[in-house]
């Protein structure tokens, strides 16, 4: 009976272990999908946010990719990517180390059409798992191009 | 004196006001350069051989935008690898432009797939002198006067894109 008490807690720490080990050097890839809806910015109200100049304004951080972050970004936006590797989720972690828990945060990737992207879930979770209670992400439905710059919002241009 | 807060207070207004209007016209770009002629570039593929886009006028030029960590580009590439070899000889010339940020990534997945056109690795300027590319996978068909004259952004629709390819070869 001790012998099978012993085995399942062993099996639970290693499980757990696991779990939180993966995700902690991002081994896991975390669907998109998995991002409450609650938890959604819409392009256009997000926009309009940025535009706004009323109020304290998020940190907004690009989880993606370096090149395209090169080409164009939303205004003020930092570079804290890739969340689909270790050394990505490393620079999100850094970024945001220092910062109350309470911080506005805005993750956004939109290399790929949303339920394809290898960032931004894993970004969303990880934030999360680190204690951050007030995390949007940008809900980019197809791409950032189609969803952000052509409908003329806010970008800078060049890394 | 009451003067100097409201001129202050205008002076700020301008101020937002021409930054507002200054990320509207960088937002503003054309998508995709649709019907000019494709801005030629030369690079190195990743066999080492040198690629230079003009090279290739006369022919279909399909040329793709996408990386290692796309799964729709990854998707698309058995099809474009199978459209050059089926119509390779009649005209059609796939070229691959990787914006993978790590190169081993993109040699490590052509020793694993082979890919019989040519690969190479793209930047930000590469992207933005075709119009900007901001979410892959992203391909343009390029006629043999080098015009772009089609252009796919995200999961595509292979079957326009095939017909698009047929009609300009001459297959139907």
């Amino acid at each position: 009976m001790r012998l099978l008490v012993n085995t399942t807690v062993l099996a639970f720490c290693i499980g757990t272990v696991c779990i939180f080990g993966a995700v902690a050097v991002g081994a896991e890839s975390v669907p998109a999908s998995s991002i409450p809806t609650a938890d959604l910015l819409q392009p256009a109200s997000f926009a309009a946010t940025l535009q706004s100049n009323s109020g304290p304004q998020p940190l907004v951080l690009q989880v993606g990719f370096r090149k395209l972050f090169d080409e164009a970004h939303i205004v003020a936006a930092e570079y804290a990517g890739p969340s689909d590797d270790s050394a990505g989720l490393a620079v999100l972690r850094e970024r945001v180390a220092k910062l109350p828990k309470d911080s506005p945060i805005v993750i956004y990737c939109g290399c790929c059409p949303w339920g394809k992207c290898p960032n931004i879930g894993t970004a969303f979770s990880a934030l999360r798992a680190l204690g951050f209670r007030n995390v949007k992400a940008l809900y980019i439905a197809h791409d950032f191009g189609t969803e952000w710059i052509e409908k003329g919002y806010p970008v800078t241009k060049g890394g | 004196m009451p003067r100097l807060p409201r001129l202050l207070g205008m002076a700020a207004l301008c101020a937002c006001l021409s930054m507002r209007i200054l990320a509207a016209e960088a937002a503003a770009e054309p998508a995709g350069r649709l019907n000019t002629i494709a801005p030629d570039f030369t690079r190195t593929d990743l066999l080492g051989r040198p690629l230079r886009l003009d090279q290739f006028r006369g022919r279909i030029v399909l040329l793709n935008f996408w990386a290692t960590w796309c799964g729709p580009c990854i998707e698309e590439i058995p099809v474009f690898s199978r459209w050059q070899r089926q119509y390779g000889d009649a005209g059609l010339q796939v070229i691959g432009i990787s914006m993978d940020d790590d190169e081993a990534a993109v040699k490590r997945f052509l020793a694993k797939h082979g890919v019989p056109y040519p690969i190479l690795m793209g930047d930000a300027k590469l992207g933005e002198s075709f119009g900007g590319v901001f979410g892959l996978p992203q391909s343009f068909l390029i006629d043999a006067h080098g015009t772009i004259v089609f252009r796919s952004v995200g999961e595509p629709n292979i079957e326009a894109l095939r017909s698009q390819i047929k009609g300009l070869i001459g297959i139907h």
